[in-house]
């Protein structure tokens, strides 16, 4: 099985902080760690590759530093790694970042399956796994927390909902978005440590992907972050007394003086 | 003693993470091996160190881990699947470890105590046979001297190797062999021919599952309690003669060789498990008010932890100083094996014993994990050669340099 796995490198969740004056996350001087939900898919890919045949590689687009990250991919036992880093990338939506990854996988070479963390800690939208498949025109499934199948070109995979899970069947090439309850993620071993410390991590711009200007960057994002703020949070609240129906009545004044 | 809630941040054992202050000039490759170390010693052992004190359970899933990531063969030359490090590497793999749990740290040390034999003294078809799978972690391994009438004196053994035909059969039982039950290889030390004293004992390999080669019961021991202890029982065993290794007579010098080599592993252990203590002494020193303040700000409790790091730091030298020397081929190592040993194994009971001092009450508690520290650093002045016996060792070889001139 070919399999891609997209990853990001995120600022760590524990020492980040929110610039109040700008809104946006304060980056500068704060440790980068690879996204915690993208160790799910890396496990999840090197398990496939493991039981399967094939290869995985690891893909980010990001600043150059992103090459660390995809690094600790390669050490868990990821066999490639490609980086997609370009001052015209930067600014990107989920939109414009879709488009972009999904270049960089068609640039990649043919695939069976995509696997993506469920969200990126630092946007926590959750939007680019889909974006990715609608770009691709493949089927997907998210939060997923099992793999039952992977046979004869249909994937069979468990997907969480609130109260449960749905077991999906879908043919291959697809996508799928992994969740903790996926699986347990590897350390990583001497032999892939001293592997990745070797590796040049080829780098690709928008001129290897073919990437049309006006859909990648800040000039293909139709979303921008307007503001970020932490609300801060009165209660006040008011215990009714009596019967059940002294309540009700009470509770049917207090609406009708609701504005 | 009055019940005072401590904070729940000093109940979990916390390592350093991998951090010295000195720079011992790793290479880049040392540098992954000790981070990787101390990744698997906080996020894996730390968290079940206590439980698996109590349990006595073998930590057969962190084996696995230390397998799978290769930490198993950092020791052992790439032809067998090693990683072409050396008692170096290995040091630094066992120090992190016993900063978690000893216990733990000598169930991966000892593989390599039953592994060194067979790689110093075996044949090109036994070292093809057994290194791989030493290395990969796939098999541990142990070695076997010890018997219940022959601990110092070594050459006191009882167990024989009689040979007939193309076998050997043994007969006799080995005591307290740390890996006992757990392992598959056994490297084990017996008598060939009585009549040649010292040079009448000859080295064997064994797997276990060998028809007439069983297990006493566990151990119940004081400290390192994850490390299975057992005894092996030879009942007319019977192995093949090409599992002697090297010669026969030459059971003695595969052990003396075998331990000049891992003799700085225990060292290692002994620094790991001191510097484990120290830094679970000086944070609830730092938190700990007494007197409105913290302990750490009077001189007795200050001046007791100055001499536990400095005392670490130099056993730290000593060790890492010691391992180097032997990586580079050095031809007679026995004096410094000796003195790495014997110096970091005193430092180990010392500072353990002076952290469950700091930590007073909460000290003695099993809650707290200074005492089992304390108990961990007790065996390592004890096994591999008794701190007397490697002070034996370090007089005679003084004497035997000063008549050399």
């Amino acid at each position: 099985m070919n399999i891609v796995v997209c990853i990001k490198q995120v600022p760590d969740p524990s020492q980040a902080k929110i610039d109040p004056k700008t809104g946006l996350v304060i980056r500068a001087g704060v440790k980068k760690i690879l996204n915690p939900f993208d160790l799910y898919a890396i496990e999840e890919a090197v398990r496939l590759k493991e039981a399967h045949g094939g290869k995985v590689t690891a893909l980010s687009m990001g600043p150059p530093d992103a090459a660390e990250a995809l690094k600790e991919a390669v050490a868990m036992g990821v066999d490639d790694a490609v980086l997609l880093s370009d001052r015209a990338f930067a600014g990107a939506d989920t939109l414009a970042t879709s488009y972009t990854l999904a270049l960089g996988i068609g640039k990649i070479g043919a695939f069976d399956l995509i696997i993506c963390g469920r969200q990126a800690v630092d946007g926590d939208t959750a939007q680019v796994g889909p974006g990715i498949a609608e770009q691709l025109g493949i089927p997907h499934a998210t939060d997923v927390r099992r793999i039952v199948s992977a046979d004869d070109g249909q994937l069979v995979v468990e997907r969480m909902i609130e109260n449960g899970y749905e077991t999906i069947r879908m043919p291959l090439p697809a996508l799928i978005t992994a969740v903790k309850e996926l699986n347990e993620p590897r350390m990583p071993s001497l032999k892939g440590m001293m592997r990745s410390k070797k590796m040049q991590v080829p780098i690709w711009g928008p001129g290897d992907i073919q990437a049309e200007p006006e859909r990648i960057g800040s000039n293909g994002s139709p979303t921008q972050v307007y503001r970020t703020w932490e609300p801060t949070r009165k209660i006040t609240s008011q215990m009714l007394e009596g019967t059940p129906q002294q309540q009700a009545r009470a509770l049917l004044e207090k609406l009708g003086q609701v504005q | 003693m009055g019940r005072i809630w401590v904070r729940g941040s000093l109940r979990h054992l916390k390592t350093n993470g991998g951090k010295n202050p000195m720079e011992y000039f790793l290479t880049e490759e040392q540098q992954m091996i000790k981070e990787l170390a101390a990744r698997i010693a906080d996020e894996k052992v730390a968290p079940v160190a206590l439980e698996l004190d109590e349990t006595g359970q073998f930590p057969w899933e962190i084996m696995r881990i230390l397998a799978d990531t290769d930490l198993f063969g950092v020791w052992v030359p790439e032809e067998y699947g090693g990683l072409g490090g050396g008692v170096f590497e290995q040091s630094l793999v066992v120090e992190e470890l016993s900063r978690a749990c000893s216990g733990v740290a000598v169930s991966y040390a000892a593989s390599g105590l039953g592994g060194f034999p067979i790689l110093l003294f075996g044949s090109e078809e036994q070292k093809q046979k057994y290194m791989p799978q030493i290395a990969s972690g796939k098999k541990l391994a142990a070695f076997a001297v010890t018997e219940a009438n022959a601990g110092s004196d070594a050459s006191a053994i009882s167990t024989t190797a009689t040979l007939d035909g193309d076998h050997y059969v043994l007969n006799g039982t080995k005591q307290w062999i740390t890996n006992g039950g757990e392992a598959e290889i056994y490297t084990i030390i017996a008598m060939t021919d009585r009549n040649k004293g010292a040079r009448g004992a000859s080295a064997f390999i064994v797997e276990k599952g060998t028809e007439g080669f069983s297990f006493g019961k566990k151990e119940n021991k004081m400290g390192i309690r994850a490390s299975a202890t057992r005894e092996l029982v030879f009942e007319n065993c019977s192995i093949p003669k090409e599992n002697l290794l090297a010669k026969e007579g030459m059971g003695f010098i595969v052990a003396m060789k075998t331990f000049d080599k891992t003799r700085p592993g225990i060292g290692a252990q002994a620094v790991g498990i001191a510097q484990g203590a120290l830094d679970y002494a000086v944070n609830y020193a730092r938190e700990r008010k007494q007197f409105g303040k913290s302990i750490a700000s009077f001189q007795a409790v200050s001046h007791m932890l100055a001499d536990m790091a400095t005392q670490i730091e130099a056993a730290r030298a000593l060790v890492y100083a010691t391992a180097r020397m032997i990586d580079s081929g050095a031809k007679n190592v026995s004096k410094e094996a000796a003195m790495a040993k014997v110096f970091a194994s005193d430092v180990a009971m010392k500072v353990t014993t002076d952290a469950v001092q700091i930590l007073g009450g909460y000290g003695y508690m099993k809650e707290y994990p200074v005492e089992k520290m304390m108990r961990d650093a007790k065996i390592t002045q004890i096994y591999e050669g008794t701190n007397q016996i490697q002070r034996n060792i370090i007089g005679q070889e003084l004497i035997k340099e000063s008549m050399r001139g």
